[in-house]
C-alpha cells in the first residue's frame, strides 16, 4: 500500500486548512478551514490503522468526527452571538483581547 | 511442697500464682468508680438545666455505684471462700519465684491446706495461725496507659478484700451525703457545682482505692487532695474559707512531697522499674530489696501520710478545712481525704512492715506518730467551741489510732477501725450538721445547749454514734479500738498475749486515748444538747433527708462491730461468727506480709472499757452534775465551772492556752517559717532579679536593638530591597516588550502558535535525524 499517497494528501489538506484558519477573516470560512484540519488528522489515522491492520486507527477517526460535530456546534455558536452582537464575523474586528 | 519457703518470722511463705478472674462483677469492679465519673461530667455540663439542679445524677450515680460494691462483696466473699488457684499456675510462679504483670494477672497463694494434705509441717510451724487459711486470690487486672522507652505505665484494678471493703465504705456514706446535701445546700449559689464535686470526690477516692499500682494511687490520691480544695473552698467569697481550703492544699503538698519520693525509691528499688503494687511488695516480702531503701521510702511515705490523714505536727489543716460545708466535711473525715493515707499504708504495707521492722520491734516511726497523734488531738478537742472542730480533732485522734495500729501490726484492727469509724465519724458529722442546721451556727457555747428537747432525732442519732466513738461495749468502736489495743501486744506483761511485738507506750497512749474520746464527746453532748438553749430563735428538727440518713449511719454504728468478733467471744459452735472481717478483708498471700493476730483478752477489754468510762464519768460530772446544778441554782445556762481547773491553777491555765493556741503549731508554720523564710527568700529573689536576672535581659535587649540596626542599615536595605526593586523593574520592562504581542487579534495568535509549533517540529527534525 502506498502510504505516501495518503500523508502527501492529509499534509497538504492540513496546510489548505492552517492557510485558512491564518488569513480569512470570515469566521465561518475559519470554521469549515478547522475541519479540513481535523479531517486531515483522520486521513492519517485511517492510513496508519491500515498500514498496521489495526481497526484502532477507524475507531479514533470516528470519535474525531464526533468531536468535531460538538467543536463546530460551539463553534457555531460562537460566530451566531458574535454576529448578533456586531452584525459583522469579521475575525478582524474582534480584538478585545488587546492587551 | 517443695516451693514452700520458710520466712525469717517461721509463717508460711506463701507463693504467688496467676489465675484469671472468677468472676464477672469483680472483674469489672472499675465501674464502681466510673459512674460518679460519669455522673461529675453530667452534673457539670447540663446540671443547671435538670429539674433538681444535678442532684438527681449525683445520687443516682452513687446509688448505682453503691448496689455495685455491695454485689462485688457479695461475689468477693463467694470468690475469697470458694476459689481456689490452678495448680499448673502455682509451679508457672513459684519456680522465678516473681510476678509477671500483664492483661490478666491473679497473684494468688497457691498453697491449699484446705485438703489437709499440703503444709502440714510448715503451718504447724507457723503456729500463730489457729486454723489454716488458704490464700486470698486478688483479681489484679491491667492495661497499658502508655509506653514509652521500655517503660511501660499500666493502668488497672486490684480487686482484693481491702478494696472492696473501701469501695462499700466509701459509696455507703457518700450515697448518705448525697441524700443529706440535697436539703443541708439547698438553695445555695453553688449547688449544681458542689454536687458535682461531691461525685469527683467519691470517684477520685474510688479510683484511688481500686488502683493496682502507685503511679496511678499518687493520680487518685492527687485528685481527692484537688477535690478536697474544691470543696472546703466551697463558700469561697470568706476570706476565712478559701485560706483554709488553701491551707490543706499546701500542707497536703509538703507531705506529698514525701509520696513522691517514696514511689521513686519503690520503683527504682522494690519494683525493678514496675509501679505495679503487687510486684513492689512481693518482691519485698521475698526479702529481695535493700533494708536501707525501705527504711526511706518507709519514712518518706509516713510523711504523705502524716499531711493526708492528719497526723500530728501535718494535722494543723483539718481542723480548718472545717470551713467547707458540714457534708464535706463528713465525707472527708469518713470516707475519702483522710483515710487515703492510712489506706495507702495498708496497700503498701510490706515497705513498712520490713522498712520499720514491725514484726519485731517495740517502737517505730509511724506507731509514734500514731500514739502521739491519738492523745495530741484527743486533748485538743477539749478546748474547741466549734462542734465541728471538736469533731474534727476527735478525727485526727481517731487516725492517729488507725497509725498507730498500723505501726504496731495490726493490720486488720487499723481496717477494722477505719471501718467502723467511718459510719459513726459519718453519722457524728451529719448530725452536728443538722443541728447547726437549725440554729445556723457551729458554736455550741455561743449558739447551741438544749437542743435535745427540739431535736430528738438528731441527739438519739448523735448519742448512739457517740458512745460507739468513745468505745462502749458492744457498739462498732468499742471492738475496733479494744483490738487495737490488744494488738499492741503491751498487754503482755499482765498476762494478755499476741501482737507482734511489746508496744507498751503505744498501749498506754491508746488507753488513755480512749479515756480522753469519751470525756470530750460528753462535752459536746452536754453542751449541744442539754442545759438551756443559748441560741437566738427556735430550733426545729430536720426533714427526712437529713434524718434518714443519720439513722441508717446510726444502725452501722451499733451493730458495725459484730462483723468482727474476736475469737473466743462466742465459744462454741458459732466460730464461723468470729473474725469474720479479718477473714475476707485480710490478704493471706505471698504478696502480704504475715500478720500476727493478737490473742483477745477479757481483762485487757475491761481494764481500756474502765478506762473509757472513767473518762465519761468524770465529764459526766463535771457537765451533767456539777455545771448543771449551779445553771439550775444560778438560772443561767452555763458552759464552764467558774471555779474549774482553769480558774484556779496556774499549770492548768497554761495548758488551757497552749491547747487554745493549738500548741502554737499554726504561729509556728505561718510566722516563724513562713515568715522567716519569706522575707529573706523575697529579698534574695529580689536581688536575683534586680541585678542577674533583669541585667541580663537588658543585655538582651541592647544587644537585640544593635543587631536589629545593623541588620536593617547594612543588610535589609541594600541588598535584600534592592533584589526587590530590581526583580520587580525587570518584569516591568519584560511586559512592556511583551505587550506588542498582544493585538488581540486571534489569527495572529494562530499564526504564532503555529510558528512555533513548526519551529519546534523543525527542532524535533532536526534532533532526531542527528
Amino acid at each position: 500500500m502506498l502510504l505516501n499517497q495518503f500523508l502527501l494528501l492529509a499534509a497538504v489538506l492540513f496546510c489548505i486548512g492552517v492557510y485558512g484558519v491564518l488569513v480569512r477573516r470570515n469566521g465561518m470560512l475559519v470554521l469549515m478551514s478547522i475541519e479540513i484540519i481535523l479531517n486531515a488528522v483522520n486521513i492519517n489515522l485511517v492510513a496508519f490503522g491500515a498500514l498496521t491492520d489495526n481497526v484502532g486507527g477507524e475507531v479514533f477517526a470516528l470519535f474525531t468526527i464526533a468531536v468535531a460535530a460538538a467543536e463546530v456546534g460551539i463553534g457555531l455558536a460562537i460566530v451566531l452571538l458574535m454576529y448578533r452582537n456586531r452584525r459583522s464575523i469579521d475575525l478582524s474586528e474582534a480584538d478585545l483581547l488587546k492587551g | 511442697m517443695n516451693f514452700l519457703l520458710l520466712a525469717a518470722e517461721g509463717a508460711t511463705e506463701l507463693p504467688m500464682a496467676v489465675s484469671s478472674g472468677t468472676n464477672w462483677f469483680l472483674e469489672h469492679a472499675w465501674i464502681v468508680p466510673l459512674l460518679p465519673a460519669l455522673s461529675f461530667v453530667i452534673i457539670l455540663f447540663f446540671g443547671k438545666r435538670m429539674p433538681k439542679k444535678g442532684a438527681e445524677v449525683g445520687i443516682a450515680a452513687v446509688g448505682l455505684a453503691f448496689i455495685f460494691a455491695v454485689i462485688t462483696g457479695v461475689a468477693w466473699i463467694d470468690h475469697r471462700d470458694n476459689f481456689q488457684p490452678s495448680p499448673a499456675a502455682e509451679h508457672a510462679v513459684v519456680i522465678d519465684g516473681s510476678v509477671s504483670v500483664g492483661d490478666q494477672v491473679v497473684l494468688a497463694a497457691a498453697e491449699t491446706p484446705v485438703d489437709g494434705v499440703a503444709a502440714e509441717g510448715t503451718v504447724g510451724e507457723a503456729g500463730a495461725e489457729a486454723e489454716a487459711e488458704h490464700p486470698t486470690v486478688a483479681i489484679h487486672k491491667s492495661t497499658t496507659w502508655l509506653h514509652n522507652n521500655g517503660v511501660g505505665f499500666d493502668a488497672g484494678i486490684l480487686v482484693d478484700g481491702l478494696s472492696v471493703l473501701m469501695l462499700f465504705v466509701v459509696t455507703l456514706v457518700s450515697l448518705l451525703v448525697h441524700v443529706y446535701s440535697t436539703d443541708y445546700v439547698a438553695g445555695d449559689r453553688g449547688y449544681t457545682h458542689f454536687f458535682a464535686f461531691l461525685s469527683l470526690f467519691t470517684a477520685s477516692m474510688l479510683f484511688f482505692v481500686l488502683s493496682d499500682n502507685i503511679l496511678q494511687m499518687v493520680v487518685g490520691w492527687e485528685l481527692v487532695g484537688v477535690c478536697s480544695f474544691v470543696l472546703i473552698g466551697h463558700w469561697w467569697e470568706e476570706k476565712a474559707n478559701s485560706d483554709a481550703a488553701m491551707k490543706a492544699f499546701l500542707t497536703n503538698r509538703v507531705g506529698d512531697t514525701g509520696l513522691l519520693i517514696g514511689v521513686i525509691i519503690l520503683f527504682f528499688t522494690a519494683g525493678n522499674g514496675s509501679f505495679d503494687t503487687l510486684t513492689i511488695n512481693s518482691n519485698i516480702v521475698n526479702g529481695g530489696v535493700s533494708h536501707t531503701a525501705l527504711v526511706v521510702a518507709a519514712m518518706s511515705l509516713t510523711a504523705a501520710v502524716m499531711s493526708k490523714s492528719g497526723q500530728f505536727i501535718l494535722h494543723t489543716w483539718l481542723p480548718d478545712a472545717m470551713a467547707g460545708p458540714t457534708p464535706v466535711s463528713a465525707l472527708i473525715h469518713a470516707a475519702t481525704m483522710v483515710v487515703a493515707g492510712i489506706y495507702m499504708v495498708a496497700r503498701l504495707y510490706p515497705v513498712f512492715f520490713e522498712g520499720m521492722q514491725i514484726g519485731g520491734s517495740s517502737i517505730n516511726l509511724l506507731a509514734v506518730v500514731g500514739a502521739i497523734t491519738l492523745v495530741f488531738g484527743g486533748l485538743l478537742a477539749f478546748v474547741q467551741n466549734d462542734i465541728k472542730k471538736v469533731l474534727a480533732y476527735s478525727t485526727i485522734s481517731q487516725l492517729g489510732y488507725m497509725a498507730m495500729a498500723l505501726g504496731v501490726g495490726a493490720w486488720t484492727a487499723a481496717i477494722f477501725h477505719l471501718f467502723t469509724h467511718a459510719f459513726f465519724k459519718a453519722c457524728l458529722f451529719l448530725g452536728a450538721g443538722s443541728a447547726s442546721h437549725a440554729v445556723h451556727s457551729f458554736d455550741m457555747k455561743k449558739d447551741m445547749g438544749g437542743l435535745k428537747k427540739w431535736m430528738p432525732h438528731t441527739y438519739r442519732t448523735f448519742v448512739v454514734a457517740s458512745l460507739a466513738l468513745a468505745g462502749v461495749f458492744p457498739l462498732a468502736g468499742f471492738w475496733s479500738k479494744d483490738e487495737i489495743l490488744s494488738g499492741t501486744g503491751g498487754w503482755g506483761l499482765f498476762g494478755g498475749t499476741g501482737g507482734n511485738g511489746s508496744y507498751t507506750f503505744m498501749l498506754v497512749m491508746g488507753t488513755f486515748g480512749a479515756a480522753l474520746t469519751g470525756a470530750y464527746m460528753t462535752r459536746v453532748i452536754y453542751l449541744t444538747f442539754h442545759g438551756e438553749f443559748r441560741g437566738h430563735g427556735t430550733p426545729h428538727e430536720n426533714g427526712r433527708r437529713i434524718i434518714v440518713p443519720l439513722y441508717v449511719l446510726a444502725t452501722v454504728a451499733l451493730l458495725g462491730g459484730l462483723v468482727n468478733l474476736p475469737p473466743g467471744f462466742i465459744t462454741g459452735n458459732h466460730s464461723s461468727w468470729q473474725e469474720r472481717f479479718g477473714h475476707y478483708v485480710e490478704p493471706v498471700a505471698g504478696y502480704f506480709p504475715h500478720i500476727a493476730h493478737a490473742t483477745p483478752s477479757y481483762s485487757l477489754a475491761i481494764a481500756s472499757s474502765l478506762v473509757a468510762f472513767a473518762g465519761i464519768g468524770y465529764a459526766y460530772w463535771y457537765y451533767f452534775v456539777k455545771l448543771d446544778n449551779l445553771a439550775k441554782a444560778t438560772g443561767e445556762s452555763l458552759t464552764e465551772l467558774p471555779d474549774g481547773f482553769v480558774a484556779k491553777s496556774g499549770v492548768a491555765r497554761a495548758g488551757h492556752t497552749l491547747l487554745v493556741q493549738k500548741y502554737y503549731l499554726d504561729h509556728l508554720y505561718t510566722d516563724i517559717i513562713a515568715g522567716t523564710t519569706k522575707g529573706a527568700i523575697a529579698r534574695a529573689a529580689n536581688w536575683v532579679n534586680q541585678n542577674v536576672i533583669d541585667g541580663t535581659v537588658d543585655l538582651v535587649g541592647r544587644t537585640s536593638v544593635k543587631a536589629g540596626r545593623f541588620t536593617y542599615d547594612k543588610i535589609d536595605q541594600p541588598i535584600i530591597d534592592g533584589i526587590v526593586n530590581a526583580s520587580g523593574s525587570a518584569s516591568n520592562a519584560a511586559g512592556d516588550g511583551f505587550r506588542i504581542v498582544q493585538t488581540g487579534k486571534i489569527q495572529q495568535y494562530a499564526a504564532l502558535l503555529f510558528a512555533g509549533a513548526a519551529l519546534l517540529g523543525g527542532v524535533l527534525v532536526i534532533v532526531l535525524s542527528l
